[in-house]
């Protein structure tokens, strides 16, 4: 339990992913089985004890201390699992009992009878450190909340032990706590786990970036078009009986979606974009981010933000592994696979006809229909491979908007950027006013963000803890994919991925663009 | 919660109790019989002080008694504003000043630090200014002087806050300190006191390297170093090379540590020294990446048998977290209630 407590603290105050991963490793690196692989587990979400609930936590720590400075110290300390391990009483005795390890305690919770299981928890506490106390308390009220992901955790193992993360992937839901077998193969004594049968992740295929030169080498006739719509990727899959909605990096998102697992009445792996669409309209982004917020939604929200599938394609129909295939092969399999099983709440991206790459770049650019992000190129022989190879798949988004604002406040950025106010939001003019229209925090240098920095620090009017409001003196063309109505900002607009595109130095506040204009700008 | 109201004296007990004669006005704790403040937060005419943090040693004070170390902090920290008339009282001497006697008893908290021990009219009062009973090379400790009434602060007056033993933190900066050879380790300290007492800690534990400080941390190591305090070799960090700071251990001011001035540091690894980094929520606010739970104030335990110590039948709480303290000495069978003082930052935490 030491290993993994430090583990813990290591990760919550660890500001970079760099640094994160770094932990990570070195606790694999020098912690037996299985005591790493329960650690592992809990970092992916893998574990839960339905026994140790927190109220009855609580109730233990209650029948130690004063209740009234128990009461008082959560509110100041505002967490639970933490508030317990710092009052808990250290008792003298403590140095001769053993404290528990990691998997004596994963063991004994797993095999306890629901009445042993408080008086384990208390024997245990009373042999631990505060730093023990806490990571046992996150253990077991299932939510570590160490800022890291299980993606992130995977990727750290997979680097450690020189594997591609894709291929750790691959074979992660065929496993179990406390993967042995997996950190076998990743120190190099035996070799890859099976592949993975049932309902786990298989890596997405991802595109990269067209870029105008490419273009032009580029064969129109070996490549096929599909918009690219505007929500977020998405894997269902469906084995077994088994179901299971994925985001792009693996994270089972399946309990925010129940609209969507509910119609998943098939047997195949699908690859989509998950929006939020009213019988087939798709809806702003902002729409599907209200379901993005929640975990679990609720009865209103399903109502009024029914979710969709925009599916791109099939990667297994039944047991069948399609992958190998080429697109074009894949994508008639699709067609039919549709035309066979009907899924309510899922239709088809449609592909987009085209002769030529300049008839494809005007139908980009006139297509400005709500939850168009752009296009997707995709060579008609290309097997569906993960991660994101350069040649099969291209990403040809529309171009960008732009507008010039106002900058209203900046605030400190994190890690390596803690010194810097790299954080800004803008705004634009209404009538005598601004209006703060978003907010971005990329698209400079750092030779630029040093800049701005030093402006920021000698144009701040008043402080607010880390957020500065600096006077209006700088404009700062933005630029951004789209814009939507949005009753989050003051603007009543919300764009989206803005990002500084020019420092406008030049350019006179007064004549930076009004809110009308970004208005007229909205879609959909 | 309310604090319980006094009861009146006791009729006939002979001895005049010190809400009878301490006043508590807008400049601070006022000694009425001794026509002097201690502490006070505006400018008066007579004040006893404490110790040397700037929320208890104010400028602007016609004259001010202190201890002698706590006389010269003012001085360097304040200048002309240290008081027009300064006098030295050293530990364990008592003077009579109007109608009461006063005696200065080491507090532990910083060098200087002082109880203010007065006595009037059969009575003792015991006001303690900040003080912590954990061991500091770089002060006297704390005495515990039984009284009628004992003055306390109660900064970490919550049961959640227990200092672990200093040498253990210490020996977490020198493990990340061998993880990350490559990088300075910048430790967020308060000028005056923990600056020096992480010095001799790191001393303690075998560090013998150059220390490197923020320039604003120099004078008050100058003036421990005349007072006795040993430090080893300290170097300026703003006139270091890059190159030598690597792998250093630099010491900053809290507002330094994550703001221009660490910029000059080669991949600093940001470690605070303080009794709030017990709380990761404080210690993630702050951008804290090593945080290291040191503290000049008693914590939880220390404020507990300190009460116990004096054996005063009533305690009066300055500042902190008071309505917990006040809970906890009630359900002792302690008079106890809050002052609440304004003006009383958490400096030296």
């Amino acid at each position: 339990m030491k290993r993994f407590a430090e583990l813990v603290d290591g990760l919550v105050f660890m500001p970079s992913r760099n640094g994160k991963m770094r932990l990570i490793a070195d606790y694999a690196a020098t912690t037996p089985d299985p005591d790493r692989g329960w650690a592992l587990a809990a970092l992916t979400g893998s574990l839960s004890f339905a026994e140790a609930k927190p109220a009855a936590i609580r109730q233990l720590a209650m029948e130690r201390v004063d209740p009234v400075l128990f009461g008082w110290s959560y509110d100041y300390v505002g967490d639970l699992a933490e508030t317990v391990a710092l009052i808990w009483p250290e008792r003298p005795e403590r140095a001769n009992s053993q404290p528990p390890s990691l998997t004596e305690v994963v063991d004994a919770l797993r095999t306890a009878r629901r009445a042993e299981v408080m008086g384990l928890i208390e024997g245990w506490l009373d042999s631990l450190d505060a730093s023990g106390r806490f990571a046992l308390l996150k253990l077991i009220t299932g939510s570590l909340r160490v800022g890291v992901s299980a993606r992130l955790a995977k990727t750290a193992l997979a680097e450690w032990g020189g594997v591609e993360v894709d291929a750790l992937e691959e074979c992660w839901h065929g496993l179990t706590p406390p993967y042995e077998p997996l950190f076998a193969w990743l120190e190099g004594k035996a070799g890859p786990p099976e592949a993975s049968a049932g309902a786990g992740f298989r890596p997405l295929m991802l595109a990269t970036p067209l870029e105008e030169e490419d273009a032009a080498g580029l064969d129109p006739t070996a490549y096929r078009a599909e918009w690219k719509w505007d929500g977020i990727r998405v894997q269902l899959v469906s084995r077994g009986g088994e179901k299971r909605i994925y985001s792009r990096t693996g994270d089972d998102i399946s309990g925010a979606f129940p609209d969507i697992l509910d119609h998943m009445l098939f047997d195949a792996v699908l690859d989509g974009e998950l929006l939020v669409a009213r019988d087939g309209v798709v809806a702003p982004f902002n729409d599907l981010q209200q379901r993005l917020n929640r975990k679990s939604p609720t009865a209103r929200m399903l109502q009024d933000f029914p979710a969709w599938v925009r599916l791109y394609d099939l990667l297994f129909d039944g047991g069948e592994d399609l992958r190998p295939l080429g697109f074009e092969e894949r994508r008639a399999r699709l067609e039919a696979w549709r035309e066979a099983n009907a899924p309510r709440r899922m239709d088809l991206s449609p592909l987009v006809p085209f002769a030529s790459w300049g008839e494809l770049a005007d139908l980009r650019d006139g297509a400005r229909a709500a939850g168009i992000e752009g296009l997707m190129l995709k060579r008609a022989d290309s097997p569906y491979v993960s991660g994101r190879p350069k040649g099969p798949w291209f990403k040809w988004k529309r171009g960008a908007l732009t507008l010039d604002c106002v900058m209203m406040y900046a605030q400190r950025g994190h890690g390596k950027r803690s010194s810097f106010y790299s954080d800004y939001t803008f705004g634009a003019w209404r009538g005598e006013e601004l209006v703060p229209v978003g907010k971005a925090y990329s698209g400079f240098t750092d030779a630029e963000l040093a800049e701005l920095d030093r402006w920021v620090r000698n144009h701040t009017t008043r402080r607010y803890g880390p957020v500065r409001e600096v006077s209006a003196g700088l404009v700062l063309e933005v630029a951004f994919d789209s814009v939507h109505r949005s009753t989050r900002h003051k603007s009543g607009l919300a764009m989206r991925f803005p990002r500084i595109h020019r420092i406008r130095w030049d350019k006179p506040p007064q004549e930076a663009d009004r809110v009308e204009t970004l208005e007229a700008m909205v879609v959909g | 919660m309310i604090p319980p109201r006094l009861p009146p004296d006791p009729p006939n007990s002979g001895r005049l109790h010190p809400d009878r004669w301490i006043r508590i006005l807008p400049e601070g704790v006022y000694v009425e019989p001794g026509g002097f403040y201690v502490d006070p937060v505006r400018p008066v005419e007579r004040a006893v002080i404490t110790h040397g943090h700037s929320d208890h040693a104010r400028p602007g004070h016609d004259k001010v008694l202190a201890t002698p170390g706590t006389l010269a902090i003012m001085r360097e920290r304040l200048g002309e504003g240290a008081g027009a008339g300064r006098q030295p009282l050293a530990y364990g001497e008592t003077i009579r000043i109007g109608d009461v006697t006063v005696r200065l008893v080491p507090a532990g908290h910083v060098l200087g630090s002082a109880q203010v021990v007065i006595e009037h009219g059969g009575s003792r009062i015991v006001l303690s200014g900040d003080y912590k009973r954990t061991h500091d090379r770089t002060c006297a400790p704390f005495e515990p002087v039984p009284c009628d009434v004992f003055v306390t602060e109660a900064t970490f007056g919550l049961p959640v806050f227990r200092h672990p033993p200093d040498l253990g933190e210490i020996a977490k900066l020198l493990h990340s300190l061998r993880v990350f050879p490559e990088r300075s380790h910048v430790v967020g300290v308060y000028a005056l006191g923990k600056c020096q007492r992480l010095i001799t800690l790191l001393r303690a534990a075998g560090y013998d390297r150059p220390v490197y400080l923020h320039g604003a941390l120099m004078p008050i190591c100058d003036l421990y170093r005349a007072q006795g305090v040993e430090l080893g070799e300290l170097r300026p960090a703003t006139v270091a090379a890059k190159e030598d700071l690597k792998g250093a251990v630099v010491l900053a001011p809290p507002s330094a540590i994550a703001d221009r001035w660490a910029r000059r540091l080669a991949d600093p690894v940001t470690a605070m020294a303080s009794g709030w980094m017990r709380v990761r929520q404080r210690a993630r606010q702050r951008g804290v990446e090593l945080p290291l739970v040191i503290s000049d104030h008693a914590d939880w335990d220390e404020l507990v048998q300190t009460l116990d110590d004096v054996g005063a039948p009533e305690v009066w709480v300055t500042h902190g977290r008071e309505e917990a303290l006040v809970h906890h000495a009630t359900g002792r069978g302690i008079r106890a209630r809050a002052l609440a003082l304004v003006g009383f930052e958490e400096e030296g935490a």
